[in-house]
């Protein structure tokens, strides 16, 4: 008995720094309606900072006063991010916003390596908070009992902020309605910065006070901000009580659930999480969410099938890329293929993104789910390799069937978080059942047969079927299905006035891009000879959804040219730099800020624009023109 | 009209948010090919009332009964399929589609062809979707982006979409709002052609009280949740209460005077 209460106590602990984060967010996306993928970072540099002032300067403030400097430090970063970056985007659609500050999500990450190092970096303990209790022969640390104590603590101030202060006033009034406090003459801006200040300060305080009970390192981010998305699934977006609440709900399923399924303690709290969101959507304390801004909306171009020259183009480009095995080495090659099968990729997450309007942020999880098909069929099963390439995506056609029908309950950033946490528990089953996955350690020796062995005879499969992929979906998205998905997608009322099923529409897509992606995955794992958790990591969802928008996510088919510009230029900066992160980050800020129609998108802008202004000249031709679209 | 069979029964309809009651004890009758106007001030329940016909919502108390079937409660892509179309307040369109492929969606739908994922649509229906939008005077901008529409044409094409399953009961919660007073008048014309070709029921809402009273065959009227008064134009127009709650508007007298003027 006396070890359940102590697991119990262990989980409040754990409760206190995840409320901290989980209440920032909260706020943050209470006011300003933006998603601050970046929290996890904010936390991450919250330790590092609290970590340097604690060893370096404890004389100078004192460890607790090394904390409190350091949470104060980093909500002044925040406030120069926000200032900075944010206020640029805070009218963008929100798949922007998110993937804007997951981009200086990517950027910390390297950053904290410069400057402290790659290796875990173990902090001191709290004074007066260095021994054990002893209760009933189990040690419960003191200092848990203070981070115990702590929770309540800060809910209460937060509370009191709210209700009894001017600021808190108006903060809750801009929560409620955001042009009515604009209308009563408040420097909107400036209470958009104290508020985001106020959310990191509670981040980095969240990161820092982490650091007498574990080490510190820079992974801590992603997997913070993982844990803090299914806290405010589960608690409700915007909802302090409900932060408090889901954070000591999610804390205990894990404390609990490692007693449970020792191996795959994440299940639990993924169960519970699903029954929240059937019964209720908008999370426990949660209001349903506002009609979400349409992430497509930078043009009003409708699409169309190409003509018989753009399919003849496209024909020829198809060609001269076959023939490159007759110019090319080997390693071109490989590359070639990796292109080819990030294509695939690319497009299944725009099938999605952008025929559906459900951008996940987790959609390696189907690619991984097809490449540990094929390792599992090819080394237990010993099945051949035309076999295990139909058979192999299947999982992932099985993963996105039970995720999607969850998914799809929700859209827009609820959409995003949820496909993101799904991603992180299928990694976390592939990285923890280690009897059938291999663990860390993967599963190797997944070649290919000799019929498709040479770099060259792979190559011509990888494009072949890249190229199947492109046209199959292509022929989805002007198929009656494909229109029923973008009616779902352009106005849910309206497709639901006529008949449509809308969630059922895009469960069907969701699951069709899952299995795409687990194509991709399968060619993949021939193509390495190996399959590792990281196939399916949050990086490589977030490779995907900066191949689609660098492409342009309101085009047909700028997925294709995004991944080939993409995966070439970061194969060649992998090989470039040590901070690939660093400048990968960069440049989706860079994107989403400066450049957010993509590559095709721009061109097709910009042909629009030239044909308009040619067509005034000439009135036949544009009724030429018109009826061809 | 009266020996037209009930296409439409309500009865007893409640539906309150918080302390508001939107509607309270609403009971009216719709018959086949009937033109019936639901006319109130603002926040009378007017919409609310579409959106409990339509399946949006779900009333608190109440039934509303489609051809004798109870409808209370289903979904409107149901409700949808048994024959009721609708338009709404605000239109609501596919805005990245052309006006076409808007009429085709609804197609699609009702030929029970939303899971082909291999035909085309630009084919699909085609010449279907072209009529109804030369029914609706939107024949020539076919091919046109729909964003671009200028807002009555969206209510117009709202009105193609509506009509796209072949509807025995149409709801539509101001149509003409947005509009010029002359397209407003040729709008409702339309609607009320059809209605009479197809034998089509039309519940409709209107704040335009020469509209109201040109078209429909019965008035329907509401206040704070509760029908006042119901009745032919000339009952309605004559009614105390009616006349009560509109006088501040001066909107019965200004009608009745247009009317006066232009006969
Ligand atoms: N979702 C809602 N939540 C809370 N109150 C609502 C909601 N929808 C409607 N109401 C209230 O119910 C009442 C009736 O609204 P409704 O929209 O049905 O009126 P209406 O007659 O259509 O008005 P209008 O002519 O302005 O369109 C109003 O007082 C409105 O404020
Ligand atoms: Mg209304």
């Amino acid at each position: 008995m006396a070890f359940y209460i102590v697991q119990f106590l262990t989980g409040l602990a754990s409760a206190a720094s995840l409320f901290l984060v989980a209440s920032g967010l909260s706020i943050i996306f209470g006011v300003t309606r933006i998603v601050n993928f970046a929290h996890g970072a904010f936390y991450m540099l919250g330790a590092y900072v609290a970590f340097t002032l604690t060893e370096r300067f404890s004389g100078a403030f004192g460890f607790w006063g090394g904390i409190v400097v350091a949470a104060l430090a980093v909500a002044a970063i925040g406030v120069l991010v926000e200032m900075v970056l944010l206020r640029r985007i805070y009218h963008s659609p929100e798949l922007f916003q998110l993937l804007a500050t997951f981009g200086l999500t990517l950027m910390v990450e390297d950053l904290v390596v410069l400057i402290w190092g790659p290796d875990d970096l173990v902090g001191r303990r709290a004074p007066g908070f260095k021994g054990a209790i002893d209760f009933f022969g189990q040690n419960i640390p003191s200092y848990d009992l203070f981070l115990i104590v702590l929770g309540p603590v800060v809910l209460g101030v937060l509370w009191l902020l709210f209700q009894r202060t001017r600021w808190g006033v108006l903060v809750r009034a801009a929560t409620q309605d955001r042009d009515m406090v604009a209308a009563l003459g408040v420097n909107q801006k400036w209470l958009f910065t104290s508020v985001f200040a106020l959310g990191v300060f509670l981040a980095a305080l969240g990161g820092a006070l982490q650091i007498p009970r574990d080490a510190v390192n820079h992974a801590m981010d992603l997997r913070v901000i993982v844990e803090v998305f299914v806290v405010v699934v589960i608690g409700g977006l915007g909802s302090i009580i409900g932060a408090f609440v889901a954070a000591v709900l999610v804390s205990e399923l894990n404390a609990f659930g490692i007693l449970i399924f020792p191996k795959i303690s994440i299940i639990l709290v993924f169960l519970v999480m699903a029954v929240v969101l059937i019964v209720r959507p908008w999370g426990l304390f949660g209001k349903p969410e506002a009609p979400a801004r349409r992430t497509p909306g930078l043009t009003v171009n409708p699409w169309r099938p190409l003509t018989m020259n753009e399919r003849l183009a496209a024909i020829a480009v198809l060609v001269v890329a076959a023939a490159l095995p007759f110019v090319a080495g080997n390693y071109v090659l490989t590359v070639g293929s990796e292109i080819a099968i990030f294509v695939i990729f690319a497009v299944s997450l725009h099938f999605l993104m952008s025929v559906g309007g459900l951008a996940s942020f987790g959609h390696a999880a189907y690619f991984g789910l097809g490449a540990y098909g094929v390792a599992l069929l090819a080394k237990m099963a010993g099945l051949p390799m035309i076999a295990c390439l139909l058979l192999g995506p299947l999982l992932g056609l099985l993963g996105a069937a039970v995720f999607g029908f969850f998914a799809v309950q929700l859209s827009g950033v609820y959409f995003a978080m949820l496909t993101l946490a799904f991603a992180q528990i299928v990694w976390s089953i592939a990285f923890q059942w280690v009897s059938v996955t291999g663990g860390d350690n993967g599963i190797l020796g997944v070649w290919p047969e000799k019929w498709a062995a040479s770099p060259s005879h792979f190559y011509w499969l990888s494009l072949g079927i890249a190229a199947l992929a492109v046209v199959i979906l292509r022929i989805i998205v002007f198929s009656p299905f494909g229109f029923a998905l973008r009616a779902t997608r352009d106005s849910p009322l309206r497709s639901e006035a006529v008949g449509i099923n809308g969630k059922r529409i895009q469960w069907t897509a969701f699951v069709i891009a899952g299995t795409v992606a687990g194509l991709a995955g399968a060619l993949f794992a021939y193509l390495k000879g190996s399959v590792f958790p990281d196939n399916m990591g949050i990086s490589l969802s977030v490779d995907a959804l900066v191949m689609v928008l660098l492409g342009g996510v309101e085009t047909v088919s700028g997925a294709v040219v995004g991944a080939i510009v993409y995966k070439a230029l970061n194969i060649w900066l992998v090989s470039q730099t040590d901070w690939s992160k660093l400048v990968l980050g960069g440049f989706v800020v860079l994107i989403v800020v400066a450049f957010p129609k993509g590559i095709v998108g721009t061109l097709e802008a910009f042909l629009h624009r030239r044909r308009k202004s040619s067509s005034a000249a000439s009135p036949v031709l544009t009724s030429r023109i018109e009826t061809a679209e | 009209m009266s020996m037209a069979p009930t296409l439409l029964s309500v009865e007893d309809l409640t539906k309150s948010y918080g302390g508001v009651h939107a509607v309270r004890g609403v009971s009216f009758e719709l018959h086949a090919g009937e033109i019936l106007a639901l006319i109130g001030p603002n926040g009378a329940g007017k919409s609310t009332c579409f959106n409990v016909l339509n399946g949006q919502i779900i009333p608190d108390s109440g039934r509303v009964k489609l051809l004798g079937e109870d409808t209370t409660g289903k979904k409107p892509r149901v409700i949808w399929r048994m024959g009721v179309g609708r338009t709404f307040q605000i239109a609501a369109t596919f805005p990245t589609m052309t006006v076409r492929e808007n009429v085709q969606v609804a197609l699609v739908s009702h030929g029970g062809q939303l899971f082909n994922l291999w035909a085309s649509t630009a084919r699909h229906a085609r010449d279907e979707a072209g009529r109804l939008l030369d029914l609706v005077g939107m024949g020539a901008y076919a091919e046109r982006p729909c964003g671009e529409l200028a807002y009555g044409d969206v209510k117009r094409l709202e009105l193609a979409i509506a009509l796209a399953n072949q509807p025995k009961l149409l709801l539509m919660d101001e149509p003409t709002a947005g509009m010029a007073p002359r397209e407003r008048v040729e709008l409702m014309r339309l609607t009320a052609r059809i209605a009479r070709e197809q034998s089509i029921g039309v519940l409709f809402t209107e704040h335009d009280m020469d509209v109201v009273f040109e078209h429909a065959d019965r008035i329907l009227v509401l206040n704070r949740g509760t029908l006042i008064a119901e009745g032919s134009p000339e009952e309605v127009r004559g009614n105390a209460q009616v006349r009560a709650i509109y006088l501040g508007e001066g909107l019965l007298y200004d009608a009745r005077h247009r009317e006066g003027a232009s006969a």
